[in-house]
């Protein structure tokens, strides 16, 4: 167990260094599907990172119960539940956020953020640890989506978080908040990031 | 949420039963947990929706004007049948000062995406089309789901429901044609033919008195 990453490592880990959405490319089916606007990303990040928090506590308290072969099962079973009232509370708080959002609420189930810190980190670790290690990933992956967001909402409609931005001339790329512009964009940061590190990789 | 164990013979402590207790005890946990989520929220979230539709109503009679004083809005279904199919309609009787001012209903169809849920107003007669809002519609984003703008949606504002809508492309705009959507020609296609479909089917059955309108106590 002392090998394991402290609370503060593991919160800066999953901030930019194993960043869910550009490091570890975890999680993209959500940061494909509802980036198409500021908003929406920055909910669903919020949800993300909700039930990653409980779904890490519940698992830390639990780990010396776990069966190695059962371990899954509980994952899913405590990811489910969280996800199902994450679900039901946009319903009645958020109604329109959570039409906006549709079914990939429901689908935060099978991200895989959520599974891979479940089994990477909460069963193995304390409950501060993994308190730690949930809110620093939940950070990464906001940053993730709304980077990806920021670029598809500027370019496909002149707008920021629903706000104009870009004078009325802007000719809106259309398919910037199209699923193409979803890959085009990811690809393209991600290409970036990868060149920066590795410019700084070479400098060092 | 429900594991299944068979506990067999074989000693308890190996039994799935044995070994799957904390599953067990989990689901059970949770699945309280997720009862009384439901039981607080299912009035919030009905209300949601009843309140997104009911928003919408005096504006599809009266359209940009302030509603009047004294607005009424009576929820209730309208049942046709016809060429042997049945349907039900749920149905908004809007009145005002206990005079029935117009009718909105929710209508669905096929969309290009998905199913598309509209709410139709008319006026008291089903003589004239005074509204048309989209509630529900997953069509392709900045193509078919422009649907809901109003630009679009007020087309349909002031239509005669003597003869059916047409769907036009050439921009021509006669008193029974609809300008379609560029790039969206089947969402806009869709919305009317839902539109055409559902007039068609209140026609004559609706009038000022109520017409085979059936209240409902619960909306």
């Amino acid at each position: 167990m002392n090998d394991q990453p402290t609370a503060t490592e593991r919160f800066i880990q999953g901030i930019l260094p194993e960043n869910p959405t550009y490091r570890q490319l975890l999680g993209l089916c959500p940061t494909l599907a509802v980036t198409n606007g500021l908003k929406q990303a920055l909910t669903m990040a919020g949800a993300v990172t909700v039930v990653l928090f409980c779904a890490n506590i519940i698992v830390s308290l639990i780990r010396n119960l776990l069966k190695p072969h059962l371990r899954i099962v509980v994952f899913t079973l405590t990811i489910a539940t969280f996800v199902t009232m994450v679900d039901r509370f946009l319903a009645a708080y958020m109604y329109q956020m959570s039409k906006a959002l549709g079914p990939y609420i429901p689908l935060i189930i099978v991200n895989c953020i959520i599974i891979c810190r479940c089994e990477v980190c909460a069963s193995k670790q304390g409950l501060i640890a993994s308190g730690a290690d949930a809110i620093g990933q939940g950070i990464g992956f906001g940053l993730g989506l709304s980077s990806i967001a920021v670029v598809r909402e500027l370019l496909g409609t002149g707008a920021l978080a629903g706000v104009a931005v870009l004078p009325a001339a802007w000719p809106q790329w259309v398919i910037m908040v199209l699923p193409p512009g979803a890959f085009l964009t990811f690809g393209l940061l991600l290409g970036l990031i990868n060149w920066i590190q590795q410019r700084r990789s070479v400098e060092g | 949420m429900e594991s299944s164990s068979s506990p067999s013979a074989g000693g308890f402590k190996n039994s799935n039963l044995a070994q799957a207790w904390l599953v067990l005890l989990l689901a059970l946990c949770f699945g309280s947990a997720l009862a009384a989520v439901q039981v607080q929220l299912s009035d919030t979230i009905a209300a949601n929706k009843l309140n997104e539709t009911l928003a919408q109503v005096p504006a599809l009679i009266w359209g940009k004007a302030p509603p009047p004083q004294n607005v009424q809005i009576t929820p209730g279904t309208l049942n046709v049948k016809k060429d042997g199919q049945a349907s039900s309609y749920t149905l908004y009787r809007v009145a005002q000062d206990n005079k029935t001012a117009g009718w909105v209903v929710k209508a669905d169809g096929q969309g290009y995406g998905d199913k598309l849920e509209l709410l139709i107003g008319t006026d008291a007669d089903v003589k004239k089309i005074t509204g048309l809002f989209v509630l529900e519609q997953k069509e392709t984003p900045g193509l078919g789901n422009r649907i809901s703008e109003p630009q679009w949606r007020n087309q349909f504002v002031g239509k005669s429901t003597a003869k059916p809508l047409e769907v036009v492309k050439d921009k021509s705009q006669g008193p029974a044609t609809i300008d379609a959507i560029t790039g969206a020609t089947i969402s806009s296609r869709s919305v009317t033919n839902i539109v055409n479909a559902t007039i068609g089917n209140l026609r004559g059955r609706l009038d000022a008195s109520g017409g085979q309108f059936t209240e409902r106590s619960q909306p």
